[in-house]
Parts: C-alpha cells; sequence; structure tokens
C-alpha cells in the first residue's frame, strides 16, 4: 500500500502529467493521419525521453502508443484506411456503419470499449502479471505455430466477400510475405538480385497502398456522405450498444488480456479473433460486413486489453512482444528501471506507477477522442479532391518514413494497385494484411518446429497445448465442411 | 567585365562561406543500423552508444533495427550505405564468419571501423526443470547421444553456434543438434517451454529469466569467470574441457567514409566509452567494456577473421 502511494507521487509530478498530456495529444494526431502508425510516433518520441527522468519518460511511451492506436481506429471509421493491422480487422465494418449514416455510433463504440478493455486488461495485469508471464514462457514455436493459423484462419472465415475470396487475399498476403530472405537460413528468394527485395516487403507501405492509396483509386467512396455519418453526438446511444452487447465487451477484454501477454503474436492477431469470435457467438451474425457495431464492441476492447498485457513479458522477462514495447523495453533500459522480476520486488512503486500511467492514459481516451472526431468532422468539409491530395501525400510521406527508402513508395503504389484490383473483383483486401504480418511468424515458428522434431509432423500434436490448438484448428475447417456435407447427404 | 568579375567573386564566395558551413559533421540526424532485433544485447549497446554520440555531436543518432537473415541483412545494408557518415552501423561478431559459412561474401574488408566498444563471453543454460543438473551432466548426455540434446542461441553459424559446435566437439558427442532462431530472447523462449534443451546465450541477455528461477546456468564459456556471476563455473573447471570463444560489437562506417568523418566519430567514441555514464550502463547489464580505436579494430577484426576460420573448419561448419 505504501509503495502504491509512492507510485502516485511519482506520477502526480508536473512533469509526469505534462509528459501525459502533450504524448497522448501527439499520439493521436499521429495516429489519426491515415499512413503515419503507432510504431512511428512512438520512435518519434524517444529521443525526447533521453531529457526526461524514468517515470515521465516511460509515461510519454504508454500514453503515445495507447492514444495513437485508439486513433488508428478514426481514419477506419471515416475513410476505411486503418491506421494499425488490428484496425484492420475492423474497418469495413466501421466504414460500412459511417455509409449507413451511423458513423459518430461506430466512433463512440470503438472509443468507449477501447477504453474499458484498457481498463480491464489493467485489472487483470495489476492482479496477475507474472502469473500470466509464466504462461507466456511454456509457449513455444509449436504452439506459436498454431496460434498463428487459427488467426489466419479466423480472417479467412469472417471477412466479407465469401470463403474462397478471403482466403485469395490471405494467400496473397502471405506470398507476400515469402519475398525476402529465409528467417532461418537467409536464403533470398524472389529478390530478383535487388538489394531492396532481399529485406523483404514491409507491411506499413503496403498497408498504407492497400487501404488508402486503394480507397483513393477507387474513387467512388463519398466522403461527403461519410462526414454526414458523423452528425450527432458522438457517444449518442454507445451507452445502450454497450449494454446490449456486454458480454462481448467482457470477452473481447479478457481474451485480448490473454493473447496479448505472448510476445510476438498478441496484439496484431488479437482484434481478428476476437472479431471472428464475435460473430461465431452473435444472435445475428448475418448482419456483420454490413454496419453492425456488436464486433466492434469486441474487437475494440481486445485491442486496448492486448495492448495492456503486451507489457507484461515484457517488463518481466524483457522479452518485447511487438515494436512498440521493444523501443520501450529499451527506454526502460536506459532510464535503468531493467525488466525483470526485480521490477516487481524491489522497486515495486516503480511498477504501480507504470500501471497507473496506463490508467489515465485509457482514462483520456475519451475526451481527447472526442476531441479528435469533432476536429477531423470539420475537416471532411474540405472538398474531396483537396482532402484526396493531402491524404496521398501523408500516404507518400508514411510510406518512405516506414523503411526510409524510396522503395517503401514502389512498394506503396504496387500494392494500391493490386487493392484497386481487388476492389473490382470484389475480394477483401483486409486479410492481405494479416497474411503479410503473419507470414513471417507462421513461416519461421513451422520451420523451428520442424527442426526441432526433426522432419517429423507429428511433432505438433505431442505438446498437451500445441495438440489442443492444433485439434482447434482443424476443428474449424472441417466442422462447417463436415455440417455442409451431412445436410446434402440428408436432403433428398 | 569589371561587374562581371565581381559577379563571379560573390558567386565564389557564396559557395565557399556555403562549403565552410557545411563542413561540420554532422549537420544533420545520423542513422545506426542494428542488424539484430530491438531488445536484445547489440540493440541496447548500440542504443546507449547512439544516445552519448547524440550528447555529444548534438545531432540525433536513430537507431534502426535491420533484422533477418542472421544479421546478413543489416550487415549487407551498412556496407551498401552511402559512404558519406549519415549512415553507420553497429557491426557484430557475425561478421568474423560470413565468408568463411558461404552465407554472403562480406567481410570485415567491406566496412571502414570505427571502434571496438564491446567484448564478452557467453554461457550455456538449461531451463530451471531441466534434468542435467551441472556440466558434466550436460556432456555426459551429449557424449550418450548428440542428436537428442537440441542447443539454441541464435542464427546457424552464429558465435553461439560455434560455441556451441565446439563444446560437443570437445564433449566427445557426434554431430552437434542447433535450432537456429533470430536471437537470444525467442530461443530462450524455446528453452524454457521445454522445446530445446540448452541454449548458449550472453549473461546479460539471460538476466531477467535467470532472477526470476526459470533458467539455470552451467558454465560460462570464458576462460575466466564472469565477476557478475562468481558462482558459474567456465566450461575448463566444470568439466575439463577448453571452450573458449567470444563475441565482439563495434561501431563501423561503410567503406570509403570519408577519413575526417571516421576519425571525429572515432574521438567523440573513444570519450563516450570512457564515460561514466557507458560504464554504468554496460556494467548495469553486464556488457564487458572494451574499446579499441579505428586502426586497432581493423587489427583486432583480421585477427578474429583468421581464429573463427581455424574454429568453424575444426567444428566442420566451413564451407570449402
Amino acid at each position: 500500500m505504501e509503495a502504491f502511494i509512492q507510485a502516485v507521487g511519482l506520477i502526480t509530478t508536473p512533469q509526469t502529467l505534462v509528459a501525459i498530456a502533450i504524448s497522448c495529444t501527439f499520439g493521436l494526431f499521429v495516429g489519426a493521419i491515415p499512413g503515419l502508425s503507432a510504431t512511428m510516433a512512438t520512435a518519434l518520441l524517444v529521443p525526447f525521453t533521453f531529457y526526461l527522468d524514468p517515470i515521465p519518460a516511460i509515461a510519454t511511451v504508454i500514453a503515445c502508443t495507447t492514444m495513437a492506436i485508439t486513433a488508428g481506429d478514426i481514419p477506419a471509421v471515416m475513410l476505411r484506411i486503418p491506421g494499425t493491422p488490428s484496425s484492420a480487422a475492423y474497418a469495413e465494418e466501421a466504414y460500412a456503419m459511417t455509409r449507413k449514416g451511423q458513423g459518430s455510433l461506430a466512433m463512440g463504440t470503438l472509443l468507449v470499449s477501447a477504453c474499458i478493455g484498457g481498463f480491464i486488461g489493467f485489472i487483470v495485469l495489476a492482479l496477475v502479471a507474472p502469473m500470466l508471464a509464466k504462461v507466456a514462457l511454456r509457449f513455444s514455436s509449436f504452439e506459436y505455430f498454431w496460434l498463428a493459423a487459427l488467426g489466419l484462419s479466423c480472417a479467412a472465415l469472417v471477412s466479407g466477400g465469401g470463403m474462397i475470396k478471403s482466403v485469395i487475399a490471405l494467400l496473397t498476403g502471405l506470398a507476400a510475405a515469402t519475398v525476402g530472405m529465409d528467417p532461418l537460413t537467409a536464403t533470398p528468394r524472389f529478390t530478383f538480385g535487388v538489394t531492396e527485395l532481399s529485406g523483404g516487403l514491409s507491411f506499413v507501405p503496403a498497408m498504407i497502398g492497400l487501404f488508402a492509396v486503394g480507397e483513393l483509386m477507387r474513387g467512388d467512396a463519398d466522403v461527403r456522405a461519410a462526414s454526414g455519418g458523423l452528425v450527432g453526438g458522438v457517444f449518442k446511444g454507445v451507452g445502450s450498444t454497450l449494454s446490449k452487447y456486454r458480454y462481448s465487451l467482457f470477452r473481447g477484454a479478457g481474451f485480448g488480456t490473454l493473447i496479448g501477454a505472448l510476445p510476438g503474436a498478441g496484439g496484431d492477431l488479437g482484434a481478428w479473433i476476437a472479431y471472428a469470435f464475435s460473430k461465431r457467438f452473435s444472435r445475428t451474425p448475418e448482419r456483420y460486413g454490413k454496419g453492425h457495431p456488436e464486433g466492434l464492441v469486441e474487437a475494440g476492447a481486445c485491442n486496448n486489453a492486448a495492448l495492456c498485457s503486451a507489457w507484461i513479458p515484457a517488463m518481466v522477462f524483457g522479452i518485447p512482444g511487438d515494436a512498440v514495447t521493444a523501443i520501450a523495453v529499451g527506454v526502460l533500459f536506459m532510464k535503468g528501471l531493467n525488466p525483470g522480476p526485480q521490477l516487481m520486488t524491489e522497486n515495486v512503486q516503480n511498477f504501480y506507477a507504470v500501471m497507473l500511467i496506463f490508467v489515465i492514459a485509457n482514462a483520456l481516451i475519451i475526451p481527447l477522442g472526442w476531441l479528435a472526431i469533432r476536429t477531423a468532422r470539420r475537416l471532411f468539409s474540405v472538398p474531396r479532391h483537396y482532402l484526396a491530395g493531402v491524404i496521398l501525400i501523408f500516404s507518400i510521406v508514411g510510406s518512405y518514413a516506414a523503411v526510409n527508402s524510396l522503395f517503401g513508395i514502389v512498394v506503396m503504389a504496387g500494392f494500391g494497385v493490386l487493392a484497386w484490383w481487388f476492389g473490382k473483383a470484389g475480394i477483401p483486401i483486409a486479410p492481405v494484411i494479416l497474411g503479410m504480418v503473419m507470414g513471417p511468424l507462421v513461416e519461421q515458428n513451422f520451420l523451428t518446429s520442424m527442426i526441432i522434431s526433426r522432419g517429423n509432423f507429428l511433432g505438433f500434436f505431442e505438446r498437451p497445448i500445441s495438440a489442443t490448438l492444433g485439434v482447434m484448428f482443424i476443428a474449424i475447417w472441417l466442422v462447417p465442411l463436415a455440417i455442409k456435407l451431412t445436410r446434402r447427404l440428408r436432403a433428398p | 567585365m569589371k561587374r562581371l568579375l565581381r559577379l563571379a567573386a560573390v558567386g565564389v564566395l557564396t559557395f565557399m562561406s556555403g562549403a565552410a558551413a557545411h563542413a561540420e559533421y554532422p549537420e544533420k540526424a545520423v542513422t545506426i543500423i542494428v542488424p539484430w532485433a530491438a531488445g536484445g544485447g547489440s540493440d541496447a549497446t548500440a542504443r546507449i552508444v547512439a544516445k552519448l554520440l547524440e550528447e555529444k555531436l548534438g545531432q540525433p543518432f536513430n537507431v534502426v533495427n535491420r533484422t533477418g537473415g542472421g544479421s546478413v541483412i543489416g550487415h549487407t545494408e551498412i556496407s551498401k550505405a552511402d559512404p558519406d557518415g549519415y549512415t553507420l552501423g553497429n557491426i557484430t561478431t557475425e561478421l568474423s564468419m560470413f565468408h568463411w559459412l558461404g552465407q554472403t561474401e562480406l567481410s570485415y574488408k567491406d566496412f571502414k571501423p570505427i571502434g571496438l566498444f564491446n567484448a564478452d563471453y557467453g554461457a550455456i543454460f538449461v531451463a530451471a526443470n531441466s534434468p542435467y543438473k551441472s556440466l558434466q551432466d550436460l556432456v555426459d548426455a551429449v557424449k550418450k547421444d548428440s542428436k537428442a540434446i537440441a542447443g539454441g542461441g541464435a542464427n546457424i553459424g552464429g558465435v553461439n553456434h560455434l560455441a556451441w559446435a565446439s563444446f560437443v566437439q570437445a564433449a566427445g558427442g557426434q554431430e552437434p543438434f542447433w535450432v537456429p532462431s533470430e536471437g537470444a530472447a525467442p530461443a530462450l523462449q524455446l528453452l524454457t517451454s521445454g522445446a530445446i534443451q540448452a541454449a548458449v546465450v550472453q549473461f546479460p541477455e539471460a538476466r531477467a529469466l535467470l532472477e526470476a528461477g526459470e533458467l539455470r546456468a552451467l558454465a560460462t564459456l570464458g576462460t575466466k569467470r564472469n565477476a557478475s556471476y562468481p558462482d558459474v563455473p567456465t566450461v575448463e573447471e566444470a568439466a575439463g574441457l577448453d571452450v573458449s570463444i567470444s563475441g565482439w560489437r563495434g561501431l563501423a562506417a561503410p567503406l570509403n567514409t570519408p577519413d575526417e568523418v571516421v576519425s571525429k566519430i572515432e574521438a567523440t567514441l573513444a570519450e563516450v566509452t570512457s564515460s561514466q555514464e557507458f560504464i554504468d550502463f554496460m556494467n548495469s547489464r553486464q556488457f564487458g567494456v572494451n574499446y579499441l580505436g579505428s586502426a586497432d579494430f581493423e587489427k583486432y577484426l583480421a585477427d578474429r577473421d583468421a581464429q573463427f576460420g581455424a574454429a568453424l573448419k575444426a567444428a566442420g561448419l566451413a564451407k570449402e
């Protein structure tokens, strides 16, 4: 308790509070601009943390990330351009709501579920962080492989446009992920002797191309109609929506906390699986993809809960889960707050302080998010052709900045054309991104596992957790098929 | 004519003053490429060096992680960067081995070494619940069936792999069984989850897990005990084997980087590596501080190249 009071003292200094306020605002703006990512926002802030005390320094990173990830939903709702791979999971759905004139409800629902998800994640984190970290340590390449395979299956099964088209999109993403050097032996593949290609096609420019550029090329999206969808209070109707789907809310948050704690897999996958869960267990699955808030509740809550628990392996064992926590671990080390169990035993007030920063950042989502939406609404009164120009400029800058090379812009343009063509053919584009993000993970864990089991496929079923996940994976694909088959056989 | 001359003089003067203003390196942000993932040992040391260089030279030194291909990608990128002094790189032990292994033609000759700032020894770890209580237990198991004992630590042909191969050879085992991974953290994850039986990583990389009681250190691969872990014996003490392989980390620029730029960073690096802040940081994470200037570093790299070549051939890893 004494440590807790000390922690409150640590974060209520003017320096910390100002750092939180500024980095939240900064994260909000960077996250809300299509083409600029949460990782970029956080990386840009690192030089400033050098001049801050340890607690404000880490507060800067946490506040900025939390806000940038949430703000990534704003362009997803308004323009169908997700700010992060996780908001790609529900960009289609949220945009469908906007076109129905329910943009405010979509945005409000996402904001509030993110905030609640974050709080639930925090509570779990405060209570069982060390335990959850121990569970995460028991996951080997075998379990990660199945987890990734499950995540990909979810995307294939829930995306709009039917399963065959989703699978085409997913496989396109996975194929794009094989460009570059083999992760284990560094054998170049599909590089054609081009140095830029040997590093692979990085997903940030690809995502910008697929969503932002693709959308601009489509040119039929009526932004004015979208802005019309934002009329009305941001939080009007959110309360009743959330209480109607409260089980989704808690399931999303709980699930997000669990999956977020797995280093490397969590953050990006969470929203996809949560969205799929939500559709599977919904009473009205047929309304999904046409502007239905239920999936947004679950995925939004999952997102921020996962964000919270991604810090568990990072803080307890120094194993960062994603690019953002890797940056944060660097800041922790630089400030002498070395990750490890001693962070929770020796200087426990520092650990509590970090936790409290999460609470503050999550609480700020609502007022700052509201402000951002109010501002964004004004922005959409700008004629579409001007807006398109600005979005294109940000896309180009973002693609360049993501890889520090002009090649990023080439990748962006290529995927933009692909998205336009997919749009014509009615193939969903969101699974392409998931394929690209998860491709290396699937491949690496598959190869590692095969090396460990010395080429024996049954190795994937020899460990208890791995076998369970494997059976789940097979069931997901076979059960619907079996049901269809029996129905057909029974039918005369 | 007079007017034309005057104009020309003004032009020349403007040009010269422009050139003078440009002479002071660095005048914009410098990128430091780290060929390994964020959060690992190379990343941590590169970040502290970058931070201190930034403080001394007054321009941002941005660390960029270019991972993959067992650091081939990152190293290649450093060597192929514009030699203008605005892209530097953290080169690591693996560079001494690439060409012996036939992974890439890249060697220390493709870089302009600036300075060595760290060299240290790894150790052999097992999970806390492992049946191997001492190094001798592991030696016996390896001798019996080296194919049953999976070791991990980083990529194929990396210093950790090499250390494992020489250990297996010294222990009298047959072919070493190595599971490659993208660095220490994923290998330790495989170790704690029971997918592999032993890991060769650096002490700082295993520190948090060691303190959490998830790992057991069997022996250090150095010739002396690690000062921070006086209880962990050397391989020689624990099992009477002669295995000692060291890793190193240094700062380098692409070949053909102007000498004045290199000597400016070299001088600053010398200052930085002897600063209290650097020493405290390295001690707190148990990285060995080891500074060598540009010329000495080049010689050190040439020595390493020969040593590692011999070791790789002995372990049967070198491509003929």
